[in-house]
């Protein structure tokens, strides 16, 4: 009973950091746009009470207002509010079938990330993990491909030719970039040696020559650059978005108005969350903090920090959500900053170029590792 | 006669281009480096330092308006004769040069017998106007003008662009 209460606080943290910050992309997006092309952005979703002597409140919103902060409730109460339109000879059930799916899909594999070590309440250990899985890698994979059905079957029931050819398009691009991002993570496991998450993590704690941090992009570098240009296309983001093209060329969603389009946007904004989580994860040591043991900072040049095991945890906690913002910034930055891949250099770009690459990335790591620990 | 032709070379990509990943990096330095500048820009503007250094190009638009050329054609107006009364003297001038036909004058006996009409009414239809300028070109007494610096001219229908005398001769609102 207790563990049940204890995963599902969990699962509330996990889902409310995920939802929040996915919600929070809508701002960043246009922030940071407007931010890298010398504009000021969005600022006119202004909340402001009429009356004397709410001015206190008024002046506690004023930065909120002047930041554009309100925007994305603007954009859910317009998103709520529109024609939910279901075309007539489309399938209705199938069409409703679709969106849930992408996002159900999407929200699942957040359950395996750990985001934080062990930490001691009450005599009881707890591991900040919504789901201690052994074959936590596999099972996010499994989610994250699972998320093109939504896409098909959002083409397909639309009864609209440019949203079937957008959810072909889509599928064939997730497919083949399933297989490069499913290559560039196997020179991590040969390392470690392991599928589950959490020990991955730990593994990330050692030191080379005592004072580089052991983590995965400091072994697997072109592994990292591999998944991290595999993983923006699995979240059909520019410059990989040949699936959507909002601004030209129709993708699967054309039929779709109202929360239904606002699920498959949020869709978009989880998974780039998602790969966000994973580069963390698997490259760049996950909760680890560099130097940080469990006792205090332990630093190279012999200086040694005493910390509490509260304050540990909660340097942890930090650590893994500052990487993730930082992968988030730098797929925005990638997305403003890229145009689109035709359709065939896209597939030619996965199929030619990352999926030999990824494949000689296992073949040097096992040779690697062979002569290593002979 | 031999026709002479320049063959413009397709520039190609070198090796280092090919590679698509310095170039991305290069991009991303790019415009990251905006984004940091203007990152930080905003952030000195919020503590007072570096007010003369814009951080951003916009231009708030309602709040803050665009210095408009010194020779734009804007909303039109009638000039005045100095006892408050229209110099128009309804010639038909600006009405026949009109290439969108947009005004419209009704001529009537003025008073004065030194000067021979007066328009009775003075329209112009705003949905018409394509503010060409010609009717000001046209005028032989300076008695309309597209001066007033009014750009943001819109209504809630077609009747309500079509302004009477009264908001000709009085262009900021002002009601005679």
């Amino acid at each position: 009973m207790e563990t049940i209460l204890i995963q599902s606080i969990l699962a509330v943290i996990m889902l409310g950091f995920v939802f929040n910050l996915a919600a929070l992309h809508t701002w960043m997006e246009r922030k940071q746009s407007a931010l890298m092309q010398d504009r000021i952005g969005a600022n006119r979703a202004w909340i402001e009470f009429p009356w004397k002597w709410m001015a206190p409140i008024n002046w506690l919103l004023r930065p909120f207002n002047a930041l554009g902060l309100f925007h994305p409730i603007a954009d859910a109460i317009k998103m709520f509010t529109k024609e939910d339109y279901i075309p007539p000879k489309g399938d209705k059930f199938l069409h409703t079938l679709a969106p849930c799916l992408s996002l159900f899909f999407a929200l699942l594999g957040f359950a395996a990330i750990p985001f934080g070590n062990t930490i001691e309440i009450g005599g009881r250990i707890i591991n900040l993990q919504v789901a201690n899985l052994n074959v936590a890698l596999l099972y996010i994979f499994a989610m994250v491909s699972m998320g093109v059905y939504g896409v098909v079957l959002a083409g397909f029931s639309s009864n609209n030719n440019y949203a079937t050819l957008g959810g072909l398009r889509a599928s064939s691009q997730m497919l083949s970039y399933e297989i490069a991002i499913g290559l560039t993570i196997m020179g991590i496991v040969m390392i470690y040696g392991s599928l589950n998450l959490q020990e991955l993590i730990r593994a990330q704690g050692n030191y080379l020559f005592g004072w580089i941090p052991l983590w995965g992009v400091v072994l697997q570098p072109i592994g990292f650059l591999l998944f991290l240009a595999a993983g923006i296309a699995e979240t059909k983001r520019i410059p990989y978005d040949a699936p959507e093209g909002e601004s030209e060329i129709v993708g699967y969603f054309v039929e779709y108005s109202g929360m239904k389009f606002g699920m498959f946007f949020f869709t978009d904004y989880l998974e780039t969350v998602m790969i966000a989580c994973l580069a963390t994860t698997l490259f760049f040591g996950g909760w680890q903090v560099p130097y940080l043991t469990q006792t205090g900072f332990e630093f190279p040049w012999g200086v040694q920090i005493a910390v509490t095991s509260l304050w540990v945890s909660i340097f942890q906690i930090l650590s893994f959500v500052l990487k993730v913002l930082f992968f988030c910034w730098l797929f925005m930055t990638i997305r403003w900053t890229l145009p689109r891949f035709r359709y065939d250099q896209l597939l030619r770009l996965g199929w030619h170029y990352m999926f030999p690459l990824a494949l000689a990335n296992v073949f040097v790591t096992a040779i690697i590792l062979l002569w290593v620990m002979g | 006669m031999t026709i002479r032709t320049k063959v413009v070379e397709r520039p190609e990509l070198n090796l280092w281009e090919k590679l698509y990943f310095p170039e991305v990096f290069r991009g991303i330095f790019l415009t990251s480096g905006h984004f940091f500048r203007n990152l930080s820009l905003h952030l000195f503007h919020a503590v007072g330092l570096f007010r003369r250094v814009a951080a951003s190009v916009t231009i708030q638009y309602p709040e803050q308006k665009w210095l408009l050329p010194h020779r734009s054609r804007t909303r039109h107006r009638l000039t005045k004769r100095e006892d408050g009364s229209p110099r128009c003297v309804a010639c038909m001038m600006c009405e026949t040069v009109c290439p969108a036909r947009c005004i419209y004058i009704v001529a009537e006996e003025h008073p004065d017998p030194n000067i021979e009409k007066r328009p009775k009414s003075f329209t112009i239809d705003l949905g018409k106007c394509v503010y060409c300028g010609f009717c000001v070109e046209a005028c032989p007494e300076d008695a309309i003008r597209m001066d007033t610096k009014i750009v943001d001219i819109s209504a809630y229908s077609r009747q309500g662009m079509i302004l009477d005398m009264n908001e000709l001769l009085n262009p900021k609102g002002v009601k005679a």
